[in-house]
This record gives C-alpha cells, sequence and structure tokens, in this order.
C-alpha cells in the first residue's frame, strides 16, 4: 500500500494543495507534450514556409495571420475525416504502424535535457536509450508498408528498412567518438563537458562557449551525423522510403485520416528529435554560446529550442535545395563513405584522447 | 506488491506468452511481431534487474537490426502452410527432445545456487556494485579479457569476409558509377562546342 501511496505521489502529487511532496510527474511530461506538439505544429509550418520561399512562392498563408495557424487547420482536417482501410489490409497492424511510429518519436523525449536537469528521466545510459528509440523508429515504417498489402507501400517499406539499419551504424560511431571524449553516457553530462572543457578552455577564454562545444574537434563527424540523422528520419534528399515521383507516396500510400496525421506526427517529432540530438552532441545543448550577462539571462531551455530550431533549419534547406538520391547512392554513401569515415575518426579521436590525456573522463578528475 | 514485483510479473507473463504466439501464430510475419514483442519484454526484465547496458543493447542490436532484417526476409516470403504443416508431426520429437535439454540445462543453471552453493565463487570475476554497469562491463570486456574479446571480434570478421566472398559474384557486363571520375571530369575533356551554321548541318 506504501509504495502505491508513493507512486501516486510521483506520479500526482501537488504540494501546494498539500498533497504529495513532489510535483506530480504526470504534469511535467503533459507539459513536455504538449509544448512539443504545438512547436511541432509551427516547425511543419516553418518547413514549408522555409521551403516556398527557396522557390519564391509564398507557401501557406490562408488561416490566421501569414498563415500561422495552417498546421492547426491541417489537424482538423485530419481528425475530421473517415480513416480508410484496405479491404485486403492487415487491420490491426495496418493501425498499429502509425500509432508505433507517433509513440516512439515521443517516448525518445523522455530523456532529453532542454535545460540543466530538466529530463523526464536523468538516466545513465540516456544516449543509448536514444539510439535504440531511433533505431525502433523503423518498425513503424515497415509494418506499415506490409500491412497495406499493396506493391508501392511494400517497396516503401523495404526501402526503408535497408536505409534505417544501415544508417544507425554511422550514427552509433558518430556517438561513440562523442562519448570517448566525454566518458559519459549521461545526455546531462554530455552537454556540461562541452560547457566545461575545450578549445575556449585550453586558450583561456572560458567564456567563449561556442568554441567548447563538440562541433568543432569533432567537425566531420557533425557533418556525418547531420547527413546520416536526414537519412535515419527519412527526410529528404534521402526519403525514397516515400519518394513520390517513383512510389506515389510510398509506406503511406493506403493511409488517409487520423492513421497519416500520426504517422506525420511522429515523423516530425522524430526529426526534431533528431536534431535535439544534433544540439545535445555538438552544439553544447542548453549552454549559451557566450557565457557573458546579455546571453546567461536567457534561461537554457530557450538556447535549447533555438538551436535546434537552427538545426532544422538545415535540415529544411537541404528539403529544398539537394535533389532526391538514388537508392544505391544511398547505401554507396552509407558503406562506402560514412561507416570507414566514422571508424577512422572512433580511432584517431581515441589516440588522441589517449596521448594528449584529453577529455571529460565522466567528470572524474 | 511492490512496484518492480508487478512489472516483473507484467514483463514475464507478456514475454512467455508471446513466446508462445511466435509458435502458435499463422503468419510468420506475426510471428516476427510477437518475437520481436519477446524481446522488448526480455530488455524490460534486464531493466529491472538494473541491467540497463544490457537492456538498451538487447534493443538496439536485435529488435534494431537483427529482428529487423528478419522481418525484411519473412515479409518477402511466400509461406505455404500446408506444405509447412505436413512435416509437422514428423518433426515434433525431435523438437521436444531438443526444447526438453534446453528446459533442463536453464533449470540446472536457475538452480545451481541451491545444488551446489560451493560453485557460486567461482565465477570468474566477481560483480563490482561500485560502478555503474556500462563501466564494469567495460572493464570486463576491455580490460580483463581484451584479447579473448577481440579475438571473438576477429573470428566473427573472417566469418563475414568468408560469406561476402562466396556469395560475391562480379557481372562483367555490369555498368558501375564512379563518383569520383564523375566530380574529376571537367567539361573541357568532354564537351566540344561546334559552330553549325544554318542550314548546312555538320
Amino acid at each position: 500500500m506504501d509504495a502505491l501511496l508513493a507512486a501516486l505521489d510521483y506520479l500526482l502529487g501537488i504540494p501546494v494543495l498539500g498533497w504529495g511532496t513532489h510535483i506530480g510527474f504526470v504534469y511535467k511530461a503533459l507539459l513536455l507534450l504538449v509544448s512539443l506538439l504545438v512547436f511541432t505544429a509551427f516547425i511543419l509550418l516553418a518547413d514549408r514556409k522555409i521551403w516556398a520561399a527557396v522557390q519564391i512562392r509564398r507557401g501557406p498563408n490562408v488561416v490566421g495571420p501569414f498563415g500561422l495557424l495552417q498546421s492547426f487547420a491541417d489537424l482538423i482536417k485530419f481528425a475530421l475525416k473517415e480513416p480508410l482501410i484496405p479491404a485486403g489490409a492487415d487491420k490491426v497492424l495496418f493501425l498499429m504502424a502509425p500509432l508505433i511510429t507517433a509513440t516512439l518519436a515521443l517516448a525518445g523525449w523522455a530523456v532529453v535535457p532542454v535545460d540543466n536537469g530538466w529530463a523526464m528521466a536523468n538516466i545513465n545510459v540516456g544516449i543509448l536509450y536514444l539510439l535504440g528509440i531511433s533505431s525502433l523508429g523503423v518498425y513503424g515504417v515497415i509494418i506499415g508498408g506490409w500491412a497495406s498489402n499493396s506493391k508501392y507501400p511494400f517497396f516503401g517499406s523495404l526501402r526503408a528498412a535497408a536505409q534505417m539499419v544501415s544508417y544507425e551504424v554511422s550514427i552509433g560511431l558518430v556517438i561513440i567518438t562523442v562519448l570517448l571524449c566525454v566518458g559519459s553516457l549521461n545526455l546531462n553530462d554530455i552537454v556540461v563537458a562541452q560547457r566545461d572543457m575545450g578549445l575556449a578552455t585550453t586558450l583561456g577564454v572560458p567564456w567563449l562557449t561556442f568554441l567548447n562545444w563538440f562541433w568543432l574537434p569533432l567537425f566531420p563527424m557533425f557533418v556525418v551525423f547531420y547527413i546520416s540523422a536526414l537519412a535515419e528520419t527519412n527526410r529528404p534528399p534521402f526519403d525514397l522510403a516515400e519518394g513520390e515521383s517513383e512510389l506515389v507516396a510510398g509506406f503511406m500510400t493506403e493511409y488517409s485520416a487520423t492513421p497519416y496525421m500520426l504517422f506525420m506526427l511522429g515523423e516530425y517529432i522524430s526529426i526534431l528529435l533528431m536534431c535535439g540530438m544534433t544540439t545535445i552532441l555538438f552544439l553544447g545543448g542548453w549552454t549559451s554560446p557566450i557565457d557573458l550577462p546579455p546571453f546567461t539571462w536567457i534561461p537554457g531551455f530557450i538556447w535549447f529550442f533555438a538551436k535546434l530550431s537552427l538545426v532544422f533549419f538545415m535540415f529544411a534547406m537541404a528539403k529544398a535545395i539537394v535533389p532526391r538520391y538514388r537508392y544505391d547512392q544511398l547505401m554507396r554513401i552509407g558503406w562506402k563513405v560514412f561507416l570507414p569515415l566514422s571508424l577512422v575518426m572512433v580511432v584517431i579521436v581515441a589516440f588522441v584522447l589517449q596521448l594528449t590525456g584529453w577529455g571529460w573522463h565522466g567528470g572524474v578528475a | 506488491m511492490s512496484l518492480p514485483l508487478f512489472f516483473f510479473y507484467l514483463f514475464s507473463v507478456i514475454a512467455v506468452a508471446s513466446a508462445f504466439m511466435v509458435i502458435a501464430s499463422r503468419n510468420p510475419v506475426h510471428s516476427v511481431m510477437f518475437l520481436i514483442l519477446t524481446f522488448v519484454n526480455a530488455a524490460g526484465l534486464f531493466m529491472l534487474a538494473g541491467a540497463e547496458f544490457l537492456a538498451l543493447i538487447l534493443i538496439v542490436v536485435y529488435v534494431g537490426a537483427v529482428a529487423v532484417l528478419f522481418l525484411f526476409v519473412v515479409m518477402m516470403l511466400d509461406v505455404d502452410l500446408a506444405q509447412m504443416r505436413k512435416g509437422l508431426l514428423q518433426y515434433a520429437p525431435i523438437g521436444m527432445v531438443v526444447g526438453a535439454i534446453l528446459l533442463l540445462e536453464l533449470l540446472l543453471a536457475a538452480t545451481s545456487v541451491v545444488v551446489a552453493p560451493e560453485a557460486a565463487g567461482t565465477s570468474a570475476l566477481p560483480i563490482d556494485n561500485t560502478m555503474d554497469n556500462t563501466r564494469a562491463l567495460g572493464q570486463v570486456l576491455y580490460t580483463h579479457y581484451v584479447f579473448l574479446f577481440q579475438s571473438a571480434g576477429a573470428v566473427l570478421l573472417v566469418a563475414m569476409i568468408g560469406a561476402i566472398v562466396l556469395t560475391l559474384r562480379h557481372r562483367g557486363n555490369a555498368k558501375r558509377q564512379d563518383p569520383v571520375r564523375q566530380v574529376a571530369r571537367r567539361a573541357s575533356e568532354t564537351l566540344k562546342v561546334v559552330k553549325v551554321k544554318s542550314g548546312q548541318g555538320l
């Protein structure tokens, strides 16, 4: 009974009303969920606006001022339409696929520190958890494509399966190089390490925090991670799983209404998760770029989301500028360029760290 | 009932039930899905036991990579169930024997603490509770047993290269793209601008 009460307190406590001793976990989770969904709505709009701007179009501009409410209009439209399920489809798996995609994408955010120590779960193996979650993301695509019982979705899911597994390898190796420098798998530690050590600290100007961040010493890995993240999230130019010029809409061809919306939502949230990972691993997470008053007044979570938006802007520009890759080119980059490059980098970084004694060593001197 | 115990029973029940469904379900793709569910629940059990590194490696390696390739192959198979059912009775005794041996071994391993308490102390490395288990595993694999670990890796590498060599066939007439050559190419080497007078042709 005590355990149950403690659990209830942990989940639902409101100390202000004299009920429990903690602020309930559920409220924090709800706050994160709601702000994430609203942020996603505007990121989706930003994506379309940037794409339009590159092509000298206006983009969505009808709903609300400057089209700001377009995503909400889309949401209402998708929620009110009738979901169609093809006659030959495997009903259970067909409906499960978008749920898996959306749930996994949201689950990844449980360990992301948006400010110093502000994570739903500040676990010791945070980065491994994120890697696991992003590697599970492929299931939504595969199951959706197979359960549709239709040719184009099936092709889409076959492509996705090989693509996402390939790029996980290089993402894993990039993460290993960062972990070698940090000496801890905790995401908060990775950010703290970038605040406390690096080029700026070595040069004696520790307030230039942005020189401390890992994007500088590990620049090749930053590029590899960025491109692999594009491929892992099926973003253009690597969106072969849905490539509309060949496969109609790929694995999403048979989807409509709410299931389709869940797919889109899951996709964008996992894109944001990848942007967040880039921010944490290479751009110093919630730390301010210059550790001096006007910059330190801005709270950490605003820095985090600002950097995340910057990375997303790069994602959006890649979508607008780069033409879609052919499948063999995609595989070539993944296995013949990124894998050897990141493997060599792991060895080089390990050697440099061993010889110079540099590195954060998990915060233990 | 404490919460960890509740989750232990939850994960175990789902794991056993979905392991049963792996062999019981009629559709092979469903079987693979249940297999994945079993893996995930096993990872949950690892997590409960405090082995968070193993739990997440299980997810990344088995669920995220091995099972995906499994699903990939099974999805493309055209399985004839009637054909498969034919051999079922014939192979059932062998399956039973293998299963019984496995069960016996599992029981022996689990009850060894009771049967032979003196055997518990003979394990090569005692569990070090002072550090988190990522670090502890790293110490065991890369410090105490680095040679054995690396040679196991080398054996796997040789096996992998062998499999590739055996199955790789170069087709002579296949056209290959060489990006290095494409990028290195200059317009002056490949293009010739010809002025053609109108009405005359080349």
